[in-house]
């Protein structure tokens, strides 16, 4: 059935809009021919109180965010050592010094494409999860997911589960409200502090600014920085929470777009749950019943709170809770476990036409899948490969432009450049810089090294990881002519790298 | 009109403001309330700005508002920050003896990034960009090793100072060479040419010039042509001549000289600038060693204090 088939039907259409308790703009009942809607056209949030549940997919979420959070938490407190003149934190993006840090890798503003590779991969690593296990990021890894689910649980353990909150909610203002709902936002605000402080630590060294922070010596902008973030924790975790997925997050509209119908979702079998009924209808007629007993569990697990037995749609994280509740129904009642599951469309349809259920992770086994995992994996092993075989120094050089050449009193020609040599090792290293390509008796010396020391090729020490600013002079004898040379740098150390830059030598009535 | 306003659009359920246009009628449906505070505040707050700020444009200026705040202000207390932030360098460069800028690269370094920045705002209408001059006027080129007046680091503070054949101080560099228009004949002038080019190995010179020359010119320009930075007369054995090297422009420089004048800028600039621009220009390359530790002529002890006053005053940044 096509979709243009579908909208000649239009009851259908309206009846799947009723039960999303979407509310559609054309009130009058236009071409659809939905009834008119009446009451106004923006519906007011209903807050979500997700009941407590147990079962593999929850204990999964909670490993995966104590591992996230641990990560998020402890890592720039993690120590590496790469010696005297390079600091030791383990993952520091160092901005005053234009250095960014992780474990043994250094990168330097000019190999930002590392960065770029490593954010190219995380958006092909998207694509390559979403292909594979549908919108498991939003399930579980999300950082939004993530708070909200912390912040959830702070709920549960201050106000009690779910039937507690809902009356609270509607509960009278009064001292024990107050006193509740304070001591909640307290500990929100809690955890957004540590949230914001635990981010501007991997910009410095973290003891150092931590203690600063505390005393109040951090800069301003480490202040501005905890302020926002710990503001937009507590009101996006707190407050916002499954909206942010719903209405402002991008992620589900470009994941819609990519999903299809060999793409894992969480999924309601409604060949096998309908026609749903209550336990004792059911027993009173099982031919006429599905496994579905509407005791809405699934509805009241839900961290977005929505029913899943409406379809797939934009509110849905898949986070598998909604599972974990219906499978503790089925075993309860006696019936298989997975009326509510993981499952492909496409699998659905074969399982509605009668095959047998196909274990979910054939899914995964699909071209896209590969692909995805190809062209991430290849990023990731160029990239190791050429930070592996990267060189550590570098020389840029940059002749004078005016005056292009300086006639010497002996008829000689001199000429000007400012050279740049780059140690991007962490200890001082002497480097050699010679002349290739000029005629006899071409000399070399530099702003530090006097013309009386001119030679042809000098030694340079440039600092442990800094850039060393040379301006070097060259002079070629009278009567001689020169055109095109290179300077050539090699490291006077074990390592012996080498860079050849090839230049210009102008002379008087040249080019 | 008022009898419209509360007439309600039936589909929306939403009152009507009562305007129509061709049975087009306009739904009451106000701001969000969010939307409106946020409004107000912005309003209460151009209220506190017009007390704070300078606000309301008037004939001459605007009016000044309660905390004194002027863009031109906060301008200068950058400025003054900024002049702050360099006072010790200055005092510093004010104390090194110039000679010796030199055993402290460091300070050299400042002292060059200093004579640049006002080598760009001074001297370049003269010499240039790249310092290099203009031949064809007779600025010199700073970059090379060929100095008229001496290339040591002391040399040129003082020709910075009081400049060559220049008004504005007794002690400034002087020298004259004396035009030989009506002195020489023709054929005498030619000799003298082929001469004085021969002394840098272009042709081969002839008797008569070198006559003359030795007779004439080897009091101040020395018998091998190779000059005097006493003296101030320029070199004439080597690649580099400040007025070009052809025949025409040497015969010109023999009959009717030119004689330019460098302006001293011990009137304009604070000693520390003129040392600053001193160290730059002798690092463009062709700056020479010092050989002895005491210049020609020592120029005045710069006065630190003077040179603070002097400093703020006297720049023309603002
Ligand atoms: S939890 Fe399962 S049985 Fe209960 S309403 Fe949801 S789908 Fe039906
Ligand atoms: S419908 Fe199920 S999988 Fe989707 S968000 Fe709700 S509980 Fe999670």
């Amino acid at each position: 059935m096509t979709a243009s088939d579908q909208l000649q039907q239009p009851g259908k259409w309206a009846d799947a809009l009723d039960k999303t308790g979407v509310t559609r703009a054309d009130s009058s009942g236009g071409p659809t021919g939905g009834p008119p809607v009446d009451g106004p056209l923006y519906e007011k949030r209903k807050s979500v109180h997700n009941k407590r549940i147990d079962g593999p997919f929850r204990r999964f979420k909670w490993l995966v965010m104590v591992v996230t959070l641990a990560i998020y938490y402890v890592t720039p407190w993690l120590r590496w050592d790469r010696g005297p003149y390079a600091p030791d934190q383990a993952v520091l993006i160092d901005l005053a010094n234009r250095r960014f840090y992780m474990f043994d890798i250094e990168i330097w503003p000019h190999e930002f494409y590392f960065v770029a590779g490593l954010l190219i991969m995380a958006g092909i690593g998207l694509f390559l999860v979403t292909s594979a296990v549908g919108r498991a990021w939003c399930g579980y890894a999300c950082p939004q997911t993530v708070w909200t689910d912390l912040f959830q649980h702070v709920d549960r353990f201050i106000d009690g589960d779910r039937n507690a909150r809902m009356r609270l909610d509607k509960a009278p203002w009064g001292p024990s409200k107050i006193a509740r709902r304070g001591g909640k936002w307290g500990i929100y605000l809690l955890i957004s502090l540590v949230t914001g402080g635990a981010w501007i630590l991997y910009f410095a060294d973290a003891p150092t600014l931590f203690a600063e922070f505390f005393f109040g010596t951090a800069s301003p902008v480490a202040y501005m920085t905890v302020a926002v973030l710990t503001g937009t924790t507590f009101w996006l975790g707190g407050f916002m929470r499954e909206q942010v997925c719903i209405y402002m997050c991008p992620w589900p509209r470009i994941q819609a777009a990519m999903l299809d119908e060999q793409s894992l979702i969480v999924t309601y079998k409604d060949w096998r749950g309908e026609q749903r009924g209550s336990l004792k209808k059911a027993q009173k007629e099982p031919e006429k019943f599905g496994d579905c007993i509407d005791c809405r569990e699934c509805v009241a697990v839900c961290p977005t709170g929505i029913d899943i037995r409406e379809g797939q749609q934009v509110g849905c994280i898949t986070c598998a809770l909604c599972i974990d509740a219906c499978d503790r129904v089925m075993k309860d009642i006696g019936r298989p476990r997975g009326l509510i599951d993981y499952a492909t469309l496409d699998q659905c349809e074969a399982e509605a036409a009668g095959a047998p259920a196909t274990p979910a992770w054939k899914a995964l086994l699909r071209p896209r899948t590969f692909i995805y995992f190809g062209i991430w994996g290849g990023i990731g092993a160029a990239m190791l490969f050429a930070l592996g075989t990267r060189s550590h120094t570098d020389l840029t050089v940059s002749p004078d432009r005016n005056p292009a050449f300086m006639l010497l009193k002996d008829g000689s020609v001199r000429n000007a450049y400012t050279l740049r040599l780059r140690n991007m090792e962490g200890r001082p290293r002497d480097m050699e810089i010679a002349l290739a390509g000029l005629p006899e008796g071409a000399v070399l010396w530099t702003d530090r090294i006097g013309s009386d020391a001119a030679a042809p090729a000098q030694t340079i020490a440039v600092p442990a990881d800094e850039t060393r600013v040379v301006r070097a002079y060259v002079t070629v004898p009278a009567g001689s002519a020169a055109d095109q040379f290179s300077f050539e740098l090699t490291s006077l150390d074990e390592q012996r790298e080498k860079d050849t830059v090839p230049t210009t030598f102008a002379m008087p009535g040249g080019n | 009109m008022m009898a419209d306003k509360n007439r309600v659009d039936e589909p929306t359920g939403t009152e009507l403001v009562g305007h129509e246009w061709d049975g087009i009628e306009e739904l009451n449906t106000p701001l969000p309330r969010w939307w409106l505070w946020t409004f107000y505040a912005t309003i209460a707050w151009s209220a506190v700005y017009v007390v704070l700020y300078p606000a309301w444009p008037m004939v001459s200026q605007a009016t000044e508002g309660v905390l004194g705040w002027s863009s031109r202000g906060a301008l200068a207390d950058e400025m003054t920050a900024a002049d702050m932030a360099r006072v010790s360098t200055f005092e510093r460069i004010a104390a090194t003896e110039i000679t010796k800028l030199s055993a402290d690269p460091e300070l050299m370094g400042q002292a060059i990034a200093g004579g640049a920045a006002a080598f760009k705002q001074h001297c370049i209408q003269c010499h240039g960009a790249g310092a290099a001059g203009y031949e064809q006027y007779g600025y010199p080129n700073l970059n090379d090793d060929d100095w008229i007046w001496g290339g040591e680091i002391g040399e040129i503070e003082y020709t910075l100072t009081h400049g060559i054949r220049w008004d504005g101080s007794d002690e400034t560099r002087i020298t004259y060479m004396p035009a030989f228009e009506g002195i020489f004949d023709r054929a005498q002038v030619d000799a003298l040419v082929g001469h004085v080019l021969s002394l840098s190995g272009n042709g081969s010179g002839n008797a008569a010039g070198a006559e003359l020359y030795a007779a004439n010119c080897a009091a101040c320009h020395q018998p091998s042509g190779a000059g005097d930075h006493a003296q101030g007369a320029p070199a004439l054995n080597d690649a580099i001549w400040l007025y070009g090297k052809s025949e025409a422009s040497i015969r010109q420089q023999i009959l009717a000289p030119r004689h330019g004048v460098m302006p001293g800028w011990s009137d304009k600039l604070d000693p520390v600038t003129i040392r600053m621009l001193a160290a730059y220009v002798h690092s463009r390359g062709g700056g020479e060693e010092t050989i002895s530790d005491t210049p020609a002529a020592e120029p005045d002890e710069p006065d630190v204090a003077q040179a603070e006053v002097s400093g703020a005053e006297g720049n023309d940044r603002l």
